[in-house]
């Protein structure tokens, strides 16, 4: 055996960025699955943050070219007003994604924030906290958020991200607090407590990043579901504001009766597959997720 | 006579990352009608491998490279290994039953312990309710129990030792020739213990059967067996009486096992731990795999693995070259290993 | 004792809360332990041993009674005098698998305290505790296991990095909690051994807390052993003492009973026949001392009626003992168990 290079204090489970790297695809290999979900989703983020700065937006388009049919020039065809819809699919994402993952992050850290220190604190707080979300998790979601979107009519994208994270931390918050009531028992943990390492230590060194699966996982599927959120939420009209965005591209779908053409068929279903695919990718690539931060798979 | 139970040469490997694990290694021994046999190993030893595929119980990342198991009943032998998967329902449990540790869950918990003899009696073949509830209480008189309290009980309202007790009775439910028994008395109170201990011999006194014992507890043996196998790194290193196994062994692990345990009555003698740890089973040294913690080890141990030489005492044979210089530090008088070898 | 002990249960008592009622788990215990002494606690399951254990790792609170260190209640002080108190009193937990973070490394296991009650300054000098401490409980190269997570080591291993933890905070008193039951029996000597160093090399008192009596009779070889029975302490005696002539019949009837690894002594051993094999629920104890209806001493209208005081019994060695009988007549239980 080697000797060891010797650790740092601040050094974290994966070792430099290379070997990190190459340690993910290996394990991310092993399931299949995951491995499509991963490439889906860089595929996608590509798509939506990258290409568009090489291809400007189609801001008119060409009348006689209405509802077109797939073809060489319109690989996707072209919508109502002969805009081609590949041009909306790509410049659409970036703002679909960018709510989802400011609202996923919001949301994920107000749950694990307020779950962890509700778990850890216990006694009256912990029960108030609890029935706060529990209050929270019995409102019907997507009615509270029509009521809160007309009322507080955002008028940008992180003010959209607010108002979804603002009902979606309950149930994980939830799940963490019993995540960190079973882990509080742990033995290293009681060790800890005796050895006066401090609450900090315990939350975020001993606790936290033994659910760092279950935290990375939750952030994934809220992605999940804030791309739902929205998607609803624009669909009924509620955004009041303009852009592009697949959400907004079925909205203008259903406003305009393309539902109901059958040339039209490329428009309305271009942007539903883009956002199935991209939730399918991100599910997909949440099953993988757990080997990778499993540590006995780490090194050998 | 022929034994009622027949291993040659099993070899079985794990499926794993790295390779396979040659978790048993080349494993041959018989057991007679009536015998009690211990098969004494630690963790990595094989030992617990080897008894889930004695009933062909071995999970999918198993697989069994080599080797015959062939059991025998009056004049009818069979090798498990070539039974077809209605044959081997048949054949376990009637033939051949085991015991499992209580304490590590072999209870369906949300059933009580009515339910559990009615699911195996039925599994095997038995679908008569009254004759198995007969059968039921029959045996949990003979494991000492109230049978009207006990098979109304889930099994998270009985104690360790009650719970041992039911899956002996489950256990000859069906009159097996053999019982195999996974660590009967580990992780019990000494009392308890010492009950259950009591009970297997009465059992076998009235009924019986064989036994096999594994264990990594070297009092059990102490207590109920005629024979003695000890494993080491997946294969056997020693076999004997245990008399002789005891007070006569013959390889320096059996020896290094013994002096391990200290005893509670009488001298205590030197005790020693084993210095090191086992080989990896995926990466096997080419010699003797005992020979990186033996305190006799020779360059010729780590050329080849010795086979099983017979040694000076009867039906007794030892993996090891050197089994004469063993023989000359311990002796063969009938006293305790750990006060023969000074320090 | 004749010397200041340096912990001391004072008649601590702990009951806890079950569906059907409150029971006592541990019931007016008191003992006293010297500064460097090794002491095994040794019973069965439920009898209050772990109990015992966490009450003195200032872990649990005592419902009744006090416990004393350096002469001080403990659970009187506040703030950091109760969290210097803990850091005296260490914890080791029985199961290997469960006492190291998973997802730290050695190094940041046993770093963390080092940093945190400034053992060391800077890095360099934190990696040379780390590794001094490794030497310490003979896991070397230190250099090796430094980087190893728990996975990657064995039981035995892992035991040694929880011990080298507890040492990182300079304990007094070291409590391990079946330390040794999880682990391959070719090995256990050499964690006795190791925590008996530590008494030998730095002062460190230990009590082991254990169900195995061979183990307790080779770890307090020069000290003592006390025996519990549902949530009492029975018998306290020299280890030699309490082995070959236990004053306590609960004592002699786990004497008699253990199985060993000799059979010829095992299979000839006699035994102490006990009138039940039945053990109280903790719900419904007993009147009088709670070992009675197994006793093959039981008196009636003595034994049924008073709980007996662990009180000294005259003989070689100073020993005490919770029986009527054996304090009566002056004698240990094995020898009127003999006699009768």
């Amino acid at each position: 055996m080697t000797a060891a290079t010797l650790p740092h204090r601040d050094e974290t489970t994966l070792p430099r960025p290379v070997e990190a790297a190459v340690e993910f695809l290996r394990v991310l290999a092993r399931r299949p699955s995951g491995l499509i979900g991963f490439i889906g989703i860089v595929f996608f983020l590509l798509l939506a943050f990258v290409v568009p700065i090489f291809v400007p937006s189609q801001e008119s388009g060409d009348i006689t070219q209405i509802y077109a049919t797939p073809s060489a020039e319109h690989i996707l065809g072209t919508d109502n007003a002969g805009r081609d819809v590949l041009n909306q699919v790509i410049q659409g994402g970036k703002e679909i994604i960018s709510v989802a993952l400011i609202t996923a992050f919001l949301t994920t850290l107000i749950a694990t924030f307020l779950g962890a220190f509700s778990g850890l604190v216990g006694g009256k707080i912990d029960t108030a906290l609890v029935g706060i979300a529990d209050v929270v998790l019995t409102m019907p979601a997507l009615i509270v958020l029509i009521v809160v979107s007309a009322l507080a009519r955002p008028t940008n994208f992180v003010a959209l991200a607010l108002i979804l994270s603002s009902l979606n931390w309950a149930g994980l918050m939830r799940q963490v607090r019993a995540q960190v009531l079973t882990l509080k028992e742990r033995d290293y943990v009681e060790a800890a407590r005796s050895l006066d390492l401090g609450t900090m230590h315990i939350i975020f060194r001993e606790i936290l990043p033994n659910m760092r699966s279950y935290i990375v996982i939750s952030f994934v599927l809220a992605m999940t579901g804030a791309i739902y959120a929205q998607v609803a939420l624009i669909i009924l009209g509620l955004v009041p504001f303009g852009g592009k965005n697949w959400a907004l591209m079925i909205y203008f779908a259903n406003t305009q009766g393309a539902f109901y053409l059958r040339d039209a068929f490329s428009f309305v279903f271009s942007p539903i597959l883009a956002i199935v695919l991209l939730q399918l990718s991100l599910v997909l690539f949440v099953n993988a997720l757990e080997d990778i931060f499993n540590p006995r798979l780490q090194s050998t | 006579m022929t034994p009622i139970l027949s291993v040659s040469d099993l070899s079985i490997d794990y499926r794993s990352r790295r390779g396979p694990v040659h978790a048993v290694r080349d494993v041959s021994f018989d057991i007679e009608k009536g015998e009690t046999v211990a098969i004494i190993g630690e963790s990595g030893s094989g030992k617990t491998t080897l008894a889930i595929s004695l009933i062909r119980l071995s999970p999918r990342a198993a697989r069994i490279t080599k080797g015959a198991i062939k059991y025998t009943n009056g004049k009818e032998t069979v090798d498990i290994r070539t039974l077809a998967e209605d044959e081997l329902r048949q054949f376990r449990w009637s033939e051949c039953a085991m015991v499992f540790q209580a304490a590590l869950n072999s209870f369906n918990p949300v059933i009580n312990i009515w339910e559990q003899f009615g699911d195996t009696a039925k599994a095997h073949g038995l679908h008569d309710s009254k004759a198995i509830h007969s059968r039921a209480e029959e045996l949990l008189d003979l494991v000492r129990l109230d049978p009207k309290r006990v098979l109304r009980a889930y099994p998270h309202e009985l104690s360790g030792g009650t719970k041992q007790r039911v899956l002996i009775a489950l256990s000859l439910l069906l009159k097996p020739q053999l019982i195999i028994l996974d660590e009967p008395t580990t992780a019990l109170d000494i009392l308890t213990q010492r009950s259950i201990i009591d009970l297997l011999a009465d059992l076998k006194k009235k009924l019986g059967f064989s036994m096999i014992f594994i264990s990594h507890d070297l009092t059990i043996a102490a207590e109920l067996a005629d024979r003695m196998i000890t494993m080491y790194a997946g294969t056997i290193v020693e076999r004997a009486t245990v008399n002789d196994l005891f007070y006569r062994p013959r390889h320096p692990y059996s020896v290094g096992l013994l002096r391990a345990v200290p005893k509670v009555t009488g001298a205590m003698g030197s005790v020693e731990s084993i210095a090191g740890s086992p080989p990896d089973l995926i990466r096997l040294p080419p010699g003797c795999t005992y020979a990186a913690r033996c305190p006799l080890v020779v360059d010729a141990c780590r050329e080849r693995e010795p086979g099983l030489l017979p040694v000076d005492t009867p039906a007794h044979d030892a993996r090891c070259i050197r089994w004469k210089d063993v023989a000359a530090k311990i002796g063969t008088a009938d006293v305790a290993v750990a006060e023969k070898v000074a320090g | 004792m004749i010397e200041t002990p340096l912990i001391e249960l004072d008649g601590v008592s702990r009951t806890f809360k079950v569906p059907g009622g409150t029971i006592t788990g541990v019931d007016r215990v008191s003992l006293a332990i010297a500064a460097g002494e090794a002491l095994c606690i040794v019973g069965e399951s439920g009898c209050g041993k772990t109990t015992t254990g966490r009450m003195l790792a200032g872990i649990l609170r005592p419902s009744g009674g006090r416990l004393l260190y350096q002469g001080q209640d403990v659970w009187e002080k506040k703030g950091h005098e109760l969290s210097a108190f803990r850091r005296s009193v260490q914890l080791v937990h029985q199961d290997p698998y469960a006492s190291l973070n998973p997802t730290r490394t050695v190094y940041q296991t046993l770093s963390a305290p080092i940093f945190r009650h400034k053992k060391a300054r800077g890095n360099k000098d934190a990696t040379n505790r780390v590794r001094q401490l490794l030497q310490t409980v003979g896991l070397t190269p230190p250099d090796d296991f430094m980087v190893k997570y728990p996975h990657q080591l064995s039981g035995g291993q892992r035991q040694r990095v929880a011990i080298a933890r507890a040492l990182t905070v300079d304990p007094r008193v070291i409590v391990a909690d079946e330390a040794v039951s999880m682990v391959d029996v070719s090995i256990r000597i050499s964690l006795l051994n190791l925590l008996l160093g530590l008494r030998n090399e730095l002062g460190v008192s230990i009590v082991l807390i254990t169900h195995d009596l061979a183990v307790a009779r080779y770890f307090a070889q020069q000290g003592r052993i006390g025996v519990m029975y549902l949530g009492r302490m029975v018998e306290l005696a020299q280890s030699e003492a309490l082995v070959s002539d236990p004053a306590h019949p609960y004592s002699a009837a786990l004497i008699s009973a253990i199985p060993e690894a000799d059979p010829l002594i095992t299979r000839g051993k006699e035994r102490v026949p006990l009138k039940s094999a039945e053990v109280p629920s903790l719900l419904a104890l007993p009147s009088g001392c709670t070992f009675h209806p197994r006793c093959p001493l039981a008196e009636p209208g003595l034994c049924d009626v008073e709980m007996p005081q662990l009180l000294p019994l005259p003989g070689d060695t100073p020993r005490q003992v919770a029986c009527h009988v054996a304090i009566r007549e002056r004698q240990p239980a094995a020898e009127l168990i003999r006699s009768s």
